[in-house]
């Protein structure tokens, strides 16, 4: 149907050839862009009403006061998937979390999938490659992230915390049951959630435009094969070089999808893509900068090192089990 | 930021470390208080520590007189002038 509407604008109005290398771009440019809008604003909605019910204090406190021998590693992972992710956040999240006494495996599983997997990235993503590959795309961001944080869990890293967060953990004490329910009924609340949504979407418009663009560019001059040459299938390098190349990148989910998609289009394995956009919004020289407030930079290297370790890992198992579509 | 300014009014202060949406609720507290023509010192503080201090776990958030009304949302100017 969007496809139909773009097609009549493009073809119809503008009067461009359908085979022209200008028709074809404007027409996937408005396609992508109609797509993404739509589900952006629906899946921020829906995460709207599970932040509306769980919201992250009452998340800490859940987590602070049971004992889940393991599962709480991944039930972190899983509120990073559904907390909308800020880079703004993630260090008073951080702080929240150890100063309420949660261990620091579990801040790191949280820390880990909520950059990952957020409203932004599973819209773009289901627009670009299906709801199939968007699946795996989730299960395996929150998998890294409960897997990774029960790693560094396990490696005893509380040391190499800056000493004011040492301090913060020493007097952490356990979140009382403070949280409480509020009595305000769903109708009521939903034209809030749903001006959340929309200004998610208008946030990061700028950013889907611009990666469309660029996008849109590549899919209508760039001959296929070029990316395929040097990252292809049978080069075992792709995946770690990837991940390499994209440390330094940083981009929002937003405006890096649509060009990974036109790689993908363009031969480069699934599993080479995602690992490369994993990397990308996963980590950022910026996001280190901001860890180095609260963490020593021995800390900032093992968890960058680990998380881009489980990248490379899932990128190649994306290249073994995911067909391209 | 440190303000020698004496404190007039309600004291209010605009929790973030300096991304977009912490400047935004800013200008926007600044806007609020002017159109309700409060009398108030409008504070921004990007002091990690500082912060940390109010227990927020989203930012941006707003204080109005040491207590958090606010955080991890982008309010326009109405919200704001509510919360004043």
């Amino acid at each position: 149907m969007i496809q139909t509407a773009a097609d009549w604008v493009v073809y119809g109005l503008f009067g461009l050839a359908p085979d022209s290398r200008w028709g074809s771009s404007l027409s996937f440019f408005l396609y992508d862009t109609a797509k993404i809008t739509l589900l952006l604003f629906l899946i921020s909605a829906v995460m709207g009403v599970v932040n509306a019910y769980f919201p992250v204090d009452r998340l800490r406190g859940f987590l602070a006061r049971r004992k889940m021998y393991g599962a709480e590693y991944l039930l972190a992972a899983l509120f990073g998937a559904v907390t909308p992710f800020c880079s703004c956040s993630s260090i008073p999240l951080f702080i929240g979390f150890v100063k309420g006494g949660i261990p620091l495996g579990v801040t790191f599983a949280f820390l880990i999938t909520s950059p990952l997997v957020n409203e932004v990235a599973v819209a773009m993503f289901a627009a670009a490659f299906g709801w199939k590959i968007t699946a795996v795309y989730v299960a395996a961001g929150v998998f890294m992230g409960a897997a990774g944080g029960c790693l560094l869990g396990k490696m005893r890293l509380e040391g190499l915390l800056t000493p004011w967060v040492r301090q913060i953990q020493a007097r952490s004490a356990v979140v009382g049951a403070e949280w409480q329910a509020e009595s305000v009924p769903f109708a009521r609340r939903l034209p809030a959630i749903l001006r959340e949504a929309w200004a998610i979407v208008r946030g990061v418009f700028a950013y889907i435009l611009a990666g469309i663009a660029v996008g849109a560019a590549i899919h209508g001059f760039v001959p296929a094969g070029l990316f395929a040459q040097w990252l292809s299938a049978d080069n075992w390098l792709a995946v770690p070089l990837s991940v390499a190349l994209a440390v330094p990148m940083y981009a929002n989910a937003a405006g890096i999808v649509p060009i990974v998609q036109v790689f993908v289009a363009k031969g480069v394995p699934i599993g080479t893509a995602i690992a490369f956009m994993m990397a990308v919004v996963g980590l950022s020289v910026p996001e280190a900068t901001l860890l180095k407030k609260v963490m020593t930079w021995r800390l900032v290297g093992i968890f960058f090192g680990l998380t881009a370790f489980l990248i490379i890992l899932s990128g190649y198992l994306f290249n073994i089990v995911l067909q391209n579509p | 930021m440190e303000t020698f300014r004496p404190v007039r009014g309600k004291e209010i202060k605009v929790l973030g470390t300096g991304c977009a949406s912490c400047r935004a609720l800013y200008a926007t507290t600044l806007q609020a208080v002017e159109q309700l023509g409060l009398e108030a010192t409008v504070v921004k503080e990007e002091d990690l520590m500082r912060i940390m201090e109010y227990d927020v776990m989203a930012l941006p958030a707003l204080v109005v007189e040491g207590r958090v009304v606010a955080a991890g949302k982008k309010l326009n100017v109405e919200e704001v002038k509510a919360l004043l």
